[in-house]
């Protein structure tokens, strides 16, 4: 009697990534650069764009950018390149052959995300000085 | 390839439930993933209820209890029951880890057990490991010498050469850590996953084998090795407690050094 097709065992269904900080943070550092390269660089290139179509157009970018909408998103994406910046160090870490332990990826993912968090406030605080001089 | 959901033949439908024997107490759920070639169809998830009072503390207990006493049917592989064989190597309470290692106290709610991720099913928890025994076959996992063996003898390593190889020759093949990995299930026919690349390190930094260039070359490709991105689900998994992402980078920095 012929074997039928063996079925595919469940893996993303039951590895339950989400709940395991080392496939969590991996998969977030894949994520940002993504959101980096495409959002990112689509929100530059309509900053850039505007400045060079005239003062009207770059008036409207700035007013989008300054809205409480506008500052959420500049928010998050500072928050999405400052992860990607300190996990992209983590990994350089890592390819050194240091912190490589279950241990280490707690260790190097706590700091990592401290890193993120401060980077961020500094990036506020010293933005909003600039903006308020 | 990556491929987030299973194929239709392969989703999982619920199953049958087999109550607890009579008098039973301390009752533990056990969801086991069922397939059988000679039914085909889905595989489902059956439920068991065993008494734990009348069960050993491992996992693999309950499971052979199972089948000893409720369905004979089941099917898994195991030997040793501990830890050294390999065999019994599957995904519980969503880790994967040897059953016969797993506590049963250590679970909380039902005991949900799968055969290995992202692997061909064989019959129920076994799957089919043909691939991953071709691609440890790749590695060439044995002594590799230019120079004829010493007539007084063993060929012999310092201490220090010898300890090098600690971390690295406990691993038993249970493949725990490679099909947990998300690089190798998306790569599988081309990436080596870190169960055989572990392997690979155990020879490459073997001070007695002499084709330790052949066999960073066979490694230096932007799949058999460099697919793994340090994600460390491996590590994280392995029940032996080795290290297969430390294995990786020190293959990563070997090769590295010998091209400066």
């Amino acid at each position: 009697m012929p074997t039928p097709d063996r079925p595919l065992s469940p893996h993303l269904q039951v590895y339950k990534l989400h709940t395991k900080i080392a496939p969590l943070l991996s998969i977030a550092h894949r994520l940002t650069g993504v959101a980096l390269a495409f959002l990112g660089t689509l929100f530059l290139i309509y900053w850039v764009g505007a400045a060079a179509y005239g003062p009207e157009a770059f008036a409207t970018a700035q007013a989008v950018f300054s809205s409480p909408l506008g500052l959420l998103m500049l928010f998050g994406w500072t928050v999405v390149l400052f992860y990607h910046l300190a996990n992209g160090v983590r990994h350089l870490v890592w390819d050194t052959g240091l912190e490589l332990s279950n241990e280490g990826v707690r260790r190097t993912a706590w700091v990592m995300l401290g890193s993120v968090l401060g980077l961020t406030v500094l990036a506020w605080v010293v933005g909003l000085i600039v903006l308020a001089l | 390839m990556v491929e987030f959901a299973l194929p239709p033949n392969s989703r999982i439908k619920p199953g049958k439930t087999w109550p607890a024997s009579k008098g039973a107490t301390n009752v533990k759920a056990f969801r086991i993933y069922r397939w059988d070639p000679d039914k085909g169809g889905n595989p489902t998830l059956d439920t068991f209820h065993v008494d734990l009072d009348d069960c050993g503390p491992m996992v693999l207990d309950a499971l052979i209890k199972i089948k000893n006493e409720v369905d004979p049917t089941l099917t898994f592989r195991r030997s040793c029951r501990e830890g050294i064989c390999g065999s019994c190597a599957m995904n519980i309470d969503t880790d994967n880890t040897l059953a016969c290692l797993k506590p049963i106290h250590e679970i909380k709610g039902s005991v949900d057990i799968y055969p290995l991720p992202h692997m061909a099913v064989v019959k129920d928890l076994v799957p089919d490991l043909t691939h991953v025994y071709a691609q440890y076959e790749m590695i060439q996992p044995w002594i590799k010498t230019d120079t004829p063996a010493p007539t007084s003898g063993e060929r012999l390593q310092s201490p220090e050469e010898r300890a090098k190889l600690d971390g690295l020759w406990e691993c038993v093949l249970c493949f725990c850590c490679s099909t947990a990995c998300p690089s190798y299930w998306w790569n599988a026919e081309r990436y080596l996953g870190p169960a055989i690349l572990l392997q690979a390190a155990r020879w490459v930094f073997d001070s007695r084998d002499e084709a330790t260039g052949e066999r960073l070359d066979m490694l230096d490709d932007p799949f058999r090795m460099y697919r793994c991105h340090t994600i460390m689900n491996c590590t994280a998994t392995c029940p032996k407690g080795l290290n297969p992402g430390k294995a990786i980078a020190d293959l990563k920095i070997a090769m590295f050094e010998r091209a400066v």
